[in-house]
């Protein structure tokens, strides 16, 4: 074997670093779905009427759809009612998020683990986080702080119970129940999630972040978010993501919906880091997410920027919706697959005000006998006079046994529409490995220095503490890991 | 001191070296010459640690090191350094990363201090200039879009920045024209010294006008099959490779038959070169 394969196959073989277990007491309910785990779980979480309605509405569309098969993965099917829908840390669920002294110490060190340490003074101190755990948020921190500002930034749960009139406003007005049958199952069983609330004319002094963590066996994680930036209102928000290593597949089925006034800016961000599975494919996170946004005012903008290196099966298409005229609308993504991982991926950009433009950088990875698909939707309405696209979708092949595929759809409505497309495939050349280490570079820095090239684009778009993490995500495993 | 001894080397199975001596002094500068096929680049890519190329026999030893048991990158950080003749596009990695990250990888080998950001921009500044390199290069992805022309240059500055004890350049003159030839040629002769050697290879006496060097040799089916002074290129413009092919086929045996093939590819070429002129 020559040392470029060889390179490449360390690469490849990296170690999940966030596959422990927690040992805690957990609260859970029996494995199952029906309409009574829905009332269990709003009962348990103390919901008022109008949500538990809203979640038997949403179970009984879900009923009556099927999964979606069109994307290019394969599993055997789900059975739903092997899922435990909700799992809580025992103490943690009865009052919401408490302040960190009556967090349970392991789960302070977990998250200390996974280096995302909760205390304000540690390490990430510019930076806000909801901590959620299973089917509960543990903890939320720089509450007070932000709070100064009139910013609302809490557990999903606790915006229920505080805040009911925003919840009720919002909810699903975005990604509607019946959008898709994960996003009708979610909006039946979600239990946790991060709410974030921006009023009129601020700009958050801080990012906000989620943490979300599944750890307790046989639990699916069914979480909801919904971000809320009034007229020229600002945020940026990162979530992260890890999970144990189990042999059995988990399912993640989240919804996230953002809102995006006049004039408002909303930046998300996401890490995706679950567990992908062995390298025979056993195990790993079925990741089957809706995620959204609407630029519902004038010259708002959204911008969706993710780093996806974990899952055993991606599904994820982080969309916008460009009402208001003027709005702009973006996705900056990397998607690695390895091993026997498998990456559907993508966004739709609905064009409907007048002036709106979008910008797509789709960089997919597929090493090992991984399969990585672009999937993207580009929608110039009758009414997007002017409206503008630019999309760049590359994708990187590592080895010989991996798969990349593009598929891009254009519709335009409006003669007046531009539209752009440019894609490239290439692979990791054992030339540009030779390169580098002609040069003196070390294997290890040579690959990550190739990889890091690749994404480059993507990565600049990452608040700056998490362009670090991502970057490491993708290469810090090959620490070692040759000779 | 590198001294190559009998080296055989093949890919997939088919032998391109077949037993070639070479021998090259501190300061020395020599000139690789021979026709397409001769094995010119394999030589090159072996002694700078390729590994798609299996070494059938023979050794190389430099300063009294083992080269072949020694690894690509420790063979760049003991001062090997290759010109490359068709230099790799990295996208996404600014030339001024890369050139740092090499600097500072053989500065740690060596046992000195890293170059910190001010300090590397200074030096690599300085040697822009010198090769005649805009500074907006640093700054562009490491030899994407470059031209041929400019490409070489980069070549030549990333040498002048590493500060080889043995620098090969392979036909880092092919698709030059002759004003990116005299600075490329320029670049070379300001790093020549006394410890530094230098394997020049090329296909044709061009190059040499400009880089003169010690020795001349010239490759014909895997051998070194004539070694001269200067005026040995000058013989090889006027007359070709053929005759020297020739002249050296009959020691190849029962192989003759192939080897006449390269002698006629080899007169066909040199014919070809003649009639440029």
């Amino acid at each position: 074997m020559n040392t470029a394969t060889r390179v490449l196959d360390s690469f490849l073989e990296r170690e999940y670093s966030a596959g422990f277990v927690t040992e805690v007491e957990t609260d859970s309910i029996p494995k199952g779905l029906s309409e009574d785990v829905i009332r269990t779980i709003s009962a348990r979480k103390g919901e008022p009427e109008f949500l538990l309605e809203w979640r038997l509405q949403a179970y009984r569309r879900w009923l009556r759809m099927t999964p979606p098969e069109w994307a290019h993965v394969s599993f055997p099917p789900i059975d739903f009612q092997d899922i435990v829908y909700y799992s809580a840390p025992k103490g943690a669920n009865k009052d919401g998020p408490k302040s960190l002294d009556e967090v349970d110490p392991e789960l302070l060190r977990t998250y200390e683990k996974l280096g995302v340490p909760l205390h304000e003074r540690a390490r990430l101190a510019g930076v806000a986080v909801d901590a959620v755990f299973d089917s509960v948020s543990v903890a939320t921190t720089f509450r007070k702080q932000l709070a100064e500002h009139g910013i609302i930034f809490c557990s999903f749960s606790e915006a229920v119970k505080e805040h009911p009139d925003l919840v009720r406003k919002y909810l699903g007005t975005v990604v509607p129940q019946g959008d898709n049958f994960y996003s009708a199952l979610n909006s039946a069983v979600f239990s946790d999630g991060s709410f974030v609330f921006i009023p009129k004319g601020v700009k958050c002094p801080m990012e906000l972040s989620t943490y979300f963590r599944i750890n307790a066996r046989d639990t699916g994680q069914f979480e909801r978010t919904l971000i809320i930036a009034e007229e020229g209102a600002s945020v940026s928000y990162l979530e992260g993501c890890t999970a144990p290593m189990r042999d059995e597949n988990q399912l993640h089925a989240a919804v996230v919906e953002l809102v995006a006034l006049d004039d408002a800016y909303i930046k998300y961000s996401t890490v995706q880091n679950w567990y992908p599975g062995d390298k025979d494919g056993v195990g790993g996170i079925y990741n089957f997410v809706t995620k959204r946004g609407d630029c519902r005012g004038p010259r708002s903008r959204i911008s969706w920027t993710q780093v996806e290196t974990g899952s055993a099966i991606t599904w994820k298409y982080p969309s916008v919706l460009l009402r208001g005229d003027d709005s702009i609308g973006e996705f900056y993504s990397v998607a690695l697959s390895n091993h026997r991982q498998q990456a559907d991926t993508g966004t739709k950009m609905i064009h409907i005000g007048r002036n709106t433009t979008c910008t797509i950088i789709s960089k997919g990875i597929s090493a090992g006998r991984g399969s990585n698909t672009f999937r993207g939707l580009v929608r110039m309405s009758p009414k997007a006079e002017s409206a503008r696209n630019y999309t760049q979708c590359d994708s990187l092949l590592i080895g010989d046994k991996c798969a990349a595929h593009t598929f891009p759809t254009i519709e335009v409505r409006h003669p007046s529409a531009r539209v752009e497309h440019e894609a490239t495939t290439s692979r990791i050349g054992e030339d540009q490995l030779f390169y580098a280490m002609q040069r003196g570079l070390s294997a290890e820095d040579a690959v990550s220095m190739i990889v890091n090239g690749f994404c480059k684009e993507v990565f600049k778009e990452l608040p700056m503490e998490f362009a670090v993490e991502a970057q490491n995500l993708l290469g810090v495993s090959l620490e070692g890991s040759v000779g | 001191m590198l001294t190559i001894s009998g080296l055989k080397v093949s890919v997939g199975g088919r032998q391109i070296l077949r037993g070639l001596d070479l021998q090259i002094g501190d300061g020395e500068v020599h000139a690789l010459m021979g026709p397409n096929g001769s094995g010119k680049s394999t030589l090159s890519q072996v002694l700078a640690g390729r590994d798609s190329f299996t070494v059938d026999g023979g050794s190389v030893t430099w300063d009294g090191r083992d080269v072949l048991e020694m690894s690509t990158e420790d063979r760049a950080r003991e001062g090997m350094f290759l010109a490359f003749q068709y230099p790799v596009e990295i996208p996404g990695v600014s030339n001024a990363y890369f050139l740092k990250a090499a600097v500072n990888a053989v500065r740690r080998h060596r046992g000195l201090a890293e170059l910190d950001a001010m300090d590397f921009l200074a030096r690599v500044k300085a040697e822009m200039k010198a090769v005649g390199m805009r500074e907006e290069f640093l700054y562009r992805s490491v030899n994407e879009g470059f031209s041929g022309g400019e490409k070489k240059r980069n070549e030549v500055l990333q040498m002048a920045l590493l500060e080889p004890r043995l620098a090969i350049l392979d036909e880092t003159d092919s698709g030059l024209d002759i004003d990116a030839l005299r600075v490329v040629a320029d670049g070379v002769n300001r790093l020549r010294s006394p410890d530094r050697s230098m394997l020049v290879i090329t296909h044709y006496q061009r190059l040499l006008e400009y880089i003169v060097p010690d020795k001349v040799h010239v490759l014909g089916q895997g051998r070194i099959v004539r070694s001269g002074g200067p005026e040995l290129a000058l013989e090889l413009e006027a007359r070709g490779y053929a005759w020297l092919l020739e002249e050296s086929a009959p020691s190849s045996g029962p192989q003759s038959g192939p080897a006449r093939a390269a002698a006629a590819a080899a007169a066909a070429a040199a014919q070809a070169s003649g009639g440029r002129r």
